[in-house]
């Protein structure tokens, strides 16, 4: 039975990016808040000590940062007829633990999405018409770019942003991404320095016509002090980075850029090692009373609230939404319900170049080291007549080379003995790859749901995961790559080899940790979850807010729109909601 | 000072601090409400244990002698290094079974278990302690049978045969897929040849050493703009470097 503990005016689910940013915006105003994580506390000082965060062994190999699958996991299958089983090791994405989430091992790079993906299901209507593929469940987002803008440069300047604009308040600028939306300013902090790899991809892309730009990196290129105070150190290029904690406070985190200066504020607690079984709701279910979490005794706590805000990673939002009776669960067969409804991923190609007289050092980068171009992102080229939409980020970033799984040898090479080593030795130094991390587009049968096999340690079900890729992102992978592949071309590899993304979709090897849908934002609460403040349709107080509001998957990275829709949420409850409590758009 | 006395001297400075330690991981694992300034250990949560201890932990001496000549055939000694064996990478293998991952203590271990679909990946119920102990009896069995000698007494044509028939799975072995525990196997053996040396394998960084890699050091900002070149840096190891340790 659940101790009842003393009412406080905010609960927050989850303290990576998205929790840690609202906790603070909302502690500002006064409100008492306490944030939740599963997890435990961590802190670079302690945690990313840099006499040993560069360890391939423990942080990559054996996932230290990554959730333990003992404490949760999901399941998974390709498709309605198979019986979906547990991921036992984390193989195609890493879920973060601990405060700073996955926000901790990740990447960096911090792409806005474009104008157009915010109404994506009128915008491509009205350019293709009959000619969008029946199989897509696109939607429009609920919200316009006028609406996103501040709160993505909140974030860019929260995580200080390292990067180049490609177009200032409407005016194209040379040397960033003229694919983007207007901007009204610059990045805070100018490009990184860049390896040799990205620099000749660059210079091969520019030859054929195309505008190459540095990948927005949140990995500082130069000491930086946000708006909260807290200051990061510039990136050292130690190619320890992606699925690695940050040493140097150079790669933003919600533990380097928002927690230090929260924790210190009288008005925020942080339970830590605490992980909440369930959003309790009132018995006309239209208001959240609280939330039921468990310490690591196994002692569970009520802890009532007046605001709750559900801000875990994709997969614990929807679960929670599912365990806790918030929304009517999707099913696929009749196509009603809305939680789980909209699951999509992300496509990743890649073209793979062996060079006989080139040295990529490729030990020297970061997970946001690079340079990219965007002309067959998503609508950015005309799909006329192609028989798919999207498309992806074209980009060179070396993120490091660890050894253990960073050893390219050209295809037909033997797996040990001495071949194997000879061409490990051959290849280290001189291979590169372009990457097209590419869009993914929501169907009817790609959905959440609760497992009914198989339960977690506090015997809930586990999240069950049912997912192909489209057909539409199998053309679209093989076309991007195809293009790819003439710009590989001209940088005369000795041997190149293009893999363009094939099905089914699998646990067995890596391929991005950008997981989207399953309680997505939208205007009309029978096919959307949250309005665009991610406010629960018919649950005033509840907020759930991440990439499970992503109605589908543009071709770039998730993490900047899941900061700018932490400021969204944030800024709507402070101004709206706290000045009347309730539905902030009826319907 | 010699190097070698300077390593150790650091080896004895984490192992007192992953042994003070033990105690703050612990206690850190337990839920905790964390208000105002965090307290801050010198290295809390920090440094992996050093496996420099001698003799084998998990392989009893049979065994260990069997996964020697295991990883020697994996990878054999030529003019690019030493072999897999003289790396260090059964030992590495023997502390990493007798460690948390042995037994998959982090992983979800919950049945049913049923093999599923390729794409549903490795759904064994076996743990690592499991499928060396069962692979390794299996292995010695076949090679007891078909040749009359354990793999270890075998000629190289014959263990790279073996090898490459486990490899392929055109064997079969008693209690384990064959191709599953040659890839554990495998797997454990490249990470012990490539993995920091602080974890018993990869013995004085030859592997870093022979393809060019500079181990565990962290600010490339001298040498980022240096393209097209070879850099030629001395790797360092989490156990230390002579160079870290030099005054003035």
């Amino acid at each position: 039975m659940a101790k009842k503990l003393p009412s406080t005016d905010v609960v927050v689910v989850g303290l990576g990016w998205a929790g840690s940013i609202i906790a603070n915006e909302l502690a500002d105003t006064g409100l008492n808040v306490i944030g939740f994580e599963r997890g435990p506390w961590r802190d670079t000082a302690t945690d990313f000590n840099l006499a040993s965060a560069t360890d391939e062994l423990r942080y990559n190999r054996r996932q230290e940062l990554m959730l333990r699958t003992k404490q949760n996991t999901c399941t998974m299958r390709n498709k309605e007829s198979e019986t979906a089983l547990p991921m036992r090791v984390w193989g195609s994405f890493h879920p973060g633990n601990g405060t700073g989430g996955a926000g901790n091992h990740w990447a960096g790079i911090t792409f806005r999405f474009q104008p157009t993906e915010f109404r994506l299901h009128s915008y491509l209507t009205e350019r293709y018409g009959k000619e969008l593929p029946a199989e897509l469940t696109l939607q429009d987002w609920g919200t316009t770019w006028e609406e996103m803008e501040p709160h993505y440069d909140a974030f860019e300047r929260l995580a200080g942003v390292s990067g180049k604009a490609g177009n200032l308040n409407g005016t194209i600028v040379e040397g960033g991404n003229p694919f983007e939306g207007a901007r009204s300013k610059e990045y805070p902090n100018p490009p990184t320095a860049q390896t040799y790899a990205p620099t000749l991809f660059a210079e091969a892309a520019k030859n054929l016509g195309y505008k190459p730009f540095p990948v927005p990196s949140a990995l500082a290129s130069r000491a930086y002090t946000n708006q909260l105070g807290v200051t990061m150190g510039p990136c050292t290029f130690c190619g320890f980075c992606t699925n690695y904690g940050c040493g140097n406070y150079s790669k933003a985190s919600a533990i380097v850029n928002v927690l230090p200066a929260l924790i210190r504020k009288p008005n925020f607690t942080a339970k830590t090692n605490s992980e909440v079984l369930k959003v309790t709701m009132d018995s006309t279910g239209t208001r959240a009373t609280g939330i039921i979490y468990v310490d690591s005794s196994g002692q569970e706590w009520e802890q009532p609230a007046e605001i709750v805000v559900v801000a875990a990673f994709i997969f614990e939002n929807v679960r929670l939404m599912l365990l806790s009776g918030v929304g009517e669960p999707y099913n696929p067969i009749t196509n009603t319900g809305t939680t789980g409804r909209n699951y999509a991923y992300q496509t990743a190609n890649s073209v793979k170049m062996f060079f006989n007289d080139k040295n990529f050092n490729p030990y020297i980068g970061g997970g946001a080291i690079g340079m990219g171009i965007d002309e067959f992102n998503n609508d950015n080229f005309d799909h006329s007549g192609l028989g798919f939409v999207g498309g992806g980020s074209t980009r060179v970033t070396p993120i490091g080379a660890a050894p253990i799984d960073s050893r390219p040898t050209p295809p037909g090479t033997p797996a040990w003995g001495a071949k194997w080593k000879k061409a490990t030795v051959d290849n280290y130094l001189s291979t590169m790859s372009i990457g097209c991390e590419a869009s993914s587009y929501s169907t009817r049968n790609n959905y959440l749901s609760l497992d009914p096999n198989y339960k977690d340690p506090h015997g809930r079900p586990l999240l069950r995961i049912t997912f192909d890729f489209p057909e539409n992102d199998l053309k679209m992978a093989q076309y991007v790559t195809n293009k790819v592949v003439e710009i590989a071309k001209t940088m005369n590899p000795r041997e190149m080899v293009p893999a363009p993304r094939k099905g089914p979709w699998a646990n067995t090897s890596y391929q991005s940790s950008h997981i989207v849908g399953g309680f997505i934002m939208g205007a009309d609460p029978k096919n959307s979850s949250v309005n665009k403040h991610l406010q629960v349709w018919g649950v005033p107080n509840l907020f759930v807010v991440g990439s499970s509001a992503f109605p589908q998957n543009p071709g770039y990275n998730p993490t900047g729109t899941v900061g700018a829709l932490a400021f969204k949420a944030a800024d709507a409850i402070k101004r709206l909601y706290l000045q009347r409590p309730g539905e902030m758009i009826s319907v | 000072m010699t190097e070698q006395s300077k390593g150790l001297t650091r080896r004895q400075l984490l192992k007192t601090s992953a042994t003070t330690l033990a105690a703050g991981a612990a206690a850190s694992a337990q839920a905790a409400t964390v208000i105002g300034t965090p307290k801050w250990l010198p290295f809390d949560h920090n440094g992996p244990m050093h496996y420099d201890s001698p003799g084998w932990q998990f392989f009893t001496a049979e065994e260990a002698a069997e996964v020697e000549a295991i990883v020697e055939q994996l990878i054999p000694a030529d003019e690019l290094s030493v072999s897999g064996k003289d790396a260090g990478c059964a030992v590495f293998i023997d502390r990493q079974l007798v460690g948390d991952y042995g037994d998959f203590g982090r992983l979800y271990m919950e049945g049913p278990f049923t093999p599923g679909t390729p794409a549903q990946a490795d759904q064994s119920p076996l743990v690592p302690r499991e499928r060396y102990r069962i692979g390794l009896a299996g292995l010695s069995k076949y090679c007891q049978a078909t040749f009359q000698k354990n793999f270890s007494a075998l000629a190289p044509e014959q263990r790279d045969k073996v090898l490459t028939d486990l490899e392929k799975g055109a064997i079969t072995l008693e209690g384990i897929e064959a191709k599953a525990f040659f890839q554990q196997v495998l797997d454990n053996t490249m990470e012990g040849f490539f993995a920091d040396p602080i974890y018993g394998g990869n013995r004085d960084m030859v592997s870093w050493k022979m393809i060019g890699f500079p181990g565990a050091r962290y600010d490339y900002r001298d040498y980022i703009g240096l393209h097209n070149q070879k850099l030629n840096l001395t790797p360092i190891s989490i156990i230390g470097s002579s160079a870290w340790n030099k005054k003035g």
